[in-house]
């Protein structure tokens, strides 16, 4: 295009408000466009236009407004879109927010320069997610099975360990059929350098760095850039991915503060807000991250994504876990009360799902019993659990023996099932080798979620009298 | 004049645009150098304010918009079964095709294949010198295997048939003149309608006959009929889209309309493998034969999403026209709605609740009331009757029903299927709560039973909810004193209530066999529980300890029931009621000695 590019630079900036500022007299600029900001200082900064009309322009500044004023600072716009260059070379190295290297390793030699906004798959050209990813942890691979190309999110709490949860699972994740281990892509949006440090360090203690590419916007890092930060990382995952043929994991952490992120640039537009202040087009907006996990047709590599965000006061019907929820493709719930009690993963199975595990389970991928021992499972802890409720008010002698057998069932689900060590890696045998020894706890007759044969196959009363 | 403007602000998917003075509104824009599709919202003095139906990255002010002069319409004619479109009819198997795996942005693709030749054959009610009038039908052409696509003159027409052509014929390809009003008019395979406007029919009429979807919850306790509406409220993980996918599914209905509008892409990929390898269990071919799917997955263009609900019941009201009975199953309408909310955001219209704009309820009244039985339009020697019924999923922020896409739902529909989550924490699938849903269709629906399906239907089916409302007040006792503590009777009625949720309101989805219930077999299941209700109430009232009936033999096997096919089910069910017999007597005998 023939553009004068000096023409395209101003000093014209009328008004500067939160994260956005307002440049007038321009001409040409089109939606969406990066906008370079140089300071009087000289600190420069990075914009991108949200809203373009006849000689003006809203720009939203990823680095925060301060320092700019309205007679010197200098706004050249780039002509050009959001873009990231990538290149195979970016495993192993760490960036910014904005995917400048912040390891003290050279600028990336980009074998490609590619718009951060992913374009929509066509539903048509999806392959639907069906092979089973064994994460070595039971309430996971035998309750909420994960599969290659699924996003499911690990619903937090402050305090709880998530970041452990979610290194375990970059660590022991594998495809069972093929062994192959996934690469991770990490993006950190406003955690803590103390968080952030862990991450690393598990992925340094485990060799996994190799096999890393992380985008860190840290807590002390500039707020606004988080909003571009996931799509940096998404970018680079789709790249590797489609045109590497790698099987990436992106772990997103937290989405909680990018989306307080999106708040803040939405007040600062004085937008109608949605509910708690959040901006309408959030659904829209969180969507555009999310659905960038999957597979396509014909292409080798994968993108299975595990966000984790933390809910505002353990609450899941705030706006940010609700709008993941309807997304995703399920989710991991973190339960307050079962960290209480020292039990490591607490993972809550009852609020937990995963919405692919049925293609994902049975003969040929797991074992056959998969789905109805899951679902027995399921049933038997829900009953206990009611029970639980039921003896802080009547106490246990008023409960039938049929009833405190669910009540003792509910308490070693959680002792031996839920629970496991940090490094404990339980092949899916395993786990549904376990369930079982569970489920013979209760009388047969209440196994009746599982077909009969099953049953008879792989309940441990029969597999002992098979065995004599 | 008057025909192109000028871009003078982007934000977001909307557009501003100047000299737009005589534009209409809802008329098509076409808006900046790529032509990206757009339709008019908004007129203030010479502004027009468009929704985008594409990305608007990278656009700028001063680009032209050019107006077409014509609403947003869609193409009706053959080739849109086992077709594919997103929101606003572009076919995206298509689109795949010309540019790649991703969506793009100012791809141009015909509704309908303009290459393919149909095989048309005339109607034989249709001869040449004869008045006709809109609706009256041509002729037809094999659409797919089980739908025959019938050519209608379309509604508005009158006139007298000069010429009607047999042979293969591309959908633009006259197949029939008429003269009207002393003017020639060719007639082709296809037609248009703009999505916003009903198709007219000659007479509403009552809805009487079921939409039966095989589904036991729905069938027995909530059922919906042809020509009804119904909503499917629940939050995330409760299962609406697995509830939507069985309605698809096994709904016995002619033609199926699927729109996936703001909801998962996995999902929508999911319909397409299944639907052309799951059976029909009416028509023995694939669901695909008669369905159609519209998908606009959430990450694509926000203002394709609002339209995709209007686009995919003008293809239904276009088949009901045929005389068929059409289902759609719209997932999410709350998707749609905040669609609504985030345009009318960017208009900066003054809010109603939760931002939403002000006229949500109108839309949403509009859109439910597009559904119907009816006589549809046609000569009054042909007449012929068609419907449309309508099932939204809403999805409720944070599962409270309070909120108003919820709330102005409900005082539109007929049937309530309130989905509850904390059934489905405890894997009750399908999670409707059969104390909050409700039908108000089982009064007009009670003959329809009473005639077709068994005289004492509606009455098992009372009995069963009964026992249901009463174990939910025998729970409340029970969550203060134990069920120990209650007297036999009760813990009888406890006992068959438990058997009523597991062993007939639980329905596999994914089980083969169990995931569709023939109405018969879901008669007889009833009657096999309500059975041994009698028996274990007389057994009671003999003084026979209820923990023994609790333990019976025969429970294993009606917990089993389920899994035997529809077909041929009659023997199990006498075989159960003979075993079950022989159980009890052989309690009492016991007792006795």
């Amino acid at each position: 295009m023939a553009v004068d590019i000096s023409a395209r630079e101003y000093t014209t900036i009328r008004e500067a408000a939160g994260p956005l500022i307002v440049v007038e007299g321009v001409e040409g600029i089109s939606y969406g466009e990066v906008v370079k900001i140089v300071t009087p200082s000289g600190e420069e900064k990075t914009g991108q236009v949200l809203e373009a009309s006849k000689g003006l322009a809203v720009v939203q500044v990823f680095e925060g407004t301060s320092g700019i004023d309205t007679s010197k600072t200098r706004v050249r716009f780039t002509g050009d879109i959001m873009r990231i260059s990538v290149s195979q070379d970016m495993v192993g190295r760490f960036f910014d927010g904005l995917g400048r290297p912040i390891d003290g390793g050279p600028e990336v030699i980009p074998e490609d320069r590619l718009s951060v906004i992913g374009a929509a798959i066509n539903p048509t050209a999806r392959d639907y997610p069906r092979e089973f990813i064994q994460t070595g942890i039971s309430t996971i691979d035998g309750m909420n099975t994960l599969v290659r190309g699924q996003k499911l999110p690990i619903f937090s709490g402050a305090g709880m360990p998530h970041n452990a949860l979610a290194a375990q699972i970059a660590r022991q994740a594998k495809v069972l059929t093929t062994g192959e281990p996934f690469s991770v892509v990490f993006a950190a949006m406003g955690i803590t350098h103390e968080e952030a440090s862990f991450f690393m360090r598990d992925f340094e203690r485990t060799g996994a760095i190799e096999r890393i590419v992380a985008f860190l916007n840290l807590a002390d890092d500039p707020a606004i850039e988080r909003v571009i930060t996931p799509r940096m990382a998404l970018t680079t995952a789709e790249f590797l991915a489609y045109e590497y043929d790698m099987h990436i994991l992106v772990i997103l952490t937290d989405m909680t503060n990018y989306c307080e992120a999106l708040r803040e640039i939405s007040a600062a537009r004085e937008e109608v807000p949605g509910r708690r202040g959040y901006p309408g087009y959030m659904y829209t907006d969180l969507s555009m991250n999310y659905e960038r996990a999957g597979r396509i047709r014909g292409r080798k590599g994968t993108i299975t994504q595990i966000p984790i965000l933390s809910m505002p006061d353990d609450d899941i019907t705030h706006p940010i876990p609700d709008l993941t929820g309807y997304i995703t493709e399920g989710q991991f719930v973190l339960s307050r009360d079962l960290h209480r009690r020292g039990m490591y993963p607490p993972v809550d199975v009852l609020p937990s799902l995963s919405r692919l595990m049925d293609e994902g389970i049975g003969p040929e991928r797991t074992r056959e019993d998969h789905a109805g021992v899951s679902n027995q499972l399921y049933a038997g802890y829900a009953e206990g659990r009611d029970m639980r409720d039921l003896v802080a008010v009547v106490g246990e002698e008023a409960l039938t023996s049929r009833d405190r057998k669910f009540l003792e069932f509910a308490d070693e689900f959680e002792k031996r099932f839920v629970t496991q060590s940090r490094n404990e890696d339980r092949s899916i045998e395993e786990t549904l080798n376990l369930g079982w020894d569970l489920l013979a706890t209760l009388p047969e007759g209440e196994l009746k979620r599982i077909d009969e044969h099953i049953i008879k196959k792989y309940h441990p009363k029969y597999r002992k009298a098979r065995l004599k | 004049m008057g025909e192109e403007g000028i871009i003078a602000k982007i934000t977001g998917p909307l557009v501003v645009a100047d000299k737009m003075r005589g534009c209409e509104m809802y008329e098509v824009i076409r808006v900046g150098e790529e032509g990206l599709m757009g339709e008019t919202i908004r007129l203030d003095g010479d502004f027009a304010y468009i929704q985008v139906y594409e990305d608007t990255t990278g656009l700028k002010p001063g680009e032209p918009v050019i107006r077409t002069k014509a609403p947003l319409s869609v193409e009706l004619g053959p080739g849109i079964l086992k077709n594919f479109y997103d929101g606003v009819q572009r076919p995206l198997e298509s689109i795949r095709n010309k540019v790649g795996d991703y969506v793009k942005r100012g791809v141009y693709v015909d509704a309908l294949d303009r290459s393919k030749k149909w095989e048309f054959t005339s109607s034989a009610n249709a001869e040449e010198g004869k008045e006709i009038v809109g609706g009256d039908i041509l002729g037809e052409v094999q659409e797919t295997k089980v739908i025959k696509h019938k050519i209608l003159v379309p509604p508005g027409l009158r006139g007298t048939l000069l010429e009607l052509k047999e042979g293969q014929f591309t959908v633009d390809e006259s197949i029939a003149r008429i003269q009207t009003d002393g003017e020639d008019m060719e007639l082709k395979l296809m037609q248009k309608w703009p999505v916003r406007k009903g198709r007219p029919y000659k007479e509403k009429l009552d809805p009487e006959v079921p939409l039966l979807t095989g589904q036991r919850i729905n069938d027995t306790f909530f059922p919906i009929a042809k020509g009804g509406t119904g909503a499917i409220p629940g939050g995330f993980g409760t299962g609406k889209t697995v509830m939507q996918h069985q309605l698809a599914r096994w709904a016995d209905a002619q033609v199926i309309v699927y729109i996936g509008c703001g909801e998962r892409g996995n999902e929508m990929t999911e319909v397409l493998e299944d639907f052309p390898k799951l059976i029909d269990p009416y028509s023995g071919e694939t669901l695909m034969e008669r369905s159609t799917l519209i998908a606009n997955t959430s990450n694509m263009p926000v203002a394709a999403r609002e339209a995709s609900i209007y686009t995919g019941i003008t293809l239904a009201e276009y088949y009901r026209d045929m005389g068929y009975d059409v289902a759609i199953q719209a997932d999410s309408t709350s998707r749609w709605a905040e669609a609504l909310r985030e345009i009318s955001g960017r208009l900066e219209e003054m809010p109603g609740e939760e931002g939403y704009p002000a006229y949500l309820a109108t839309r949403l009244a509009d859109f439910y009331e597009r559904a119907g039985r009816v006589k549809t339009l046609c000569s009054d020697s042909e007449e012929r009757m068609g419907s449309v019924t309508v099932v939204g999923a809403v999805s409720p922020p944070g599962g409270d029903f309070s909120e108003p896409v919820t709330q102005n739902t409900l005082r539109v529909v007929g049937d309530f299927w309130a989905l509850d989550s904390s059934l489905a924490d405890r894997r009750h699938f399908p999670a409707i709560s059969w104390l909050r849903s409700y039908s108000l269709y089982l009064g007009s629906l009670r003959e329809w039973f009473a005639k077709s399906a068994a005289p004492d239907y509606m009455e098992q089916r009372e009995e069963m909810m009964g026992l249901l409302q009463k174990e939910a007040e025998l729970q409340e006792i029970v969550q203060l004193v134990g069920a120990d503590a209650l007297p036999a009777r009760e813990r009888g009625t406890l006992e068959v209530a438990r058997m009523i949720r597991e062993d007939f309101l639980q329905q596999n989805a994914y089980h083969e066999i169990d995931s569709f219930c023939s109405l018969e077999k879901q008669y007889l299941m009833a009657k096999i529980i309500l059975q041994w209700y009698d028996g274990a109430m007389e057994a009671i009232e003999s003084g026979i300890g209820v923990e023994k009936l609790e333990r019976m033999r025969i429970k294993d096997a009606i917990a089993r029931m389920k899994y035997v096919p529809s077909e041929g089910f009659k023997a199990k069910y006498d075989e159960i009621m003979k075993d079950m017999k022989d159980e009890f007597e052989e309690i009492k005998r016991k007792e006795e000695s």
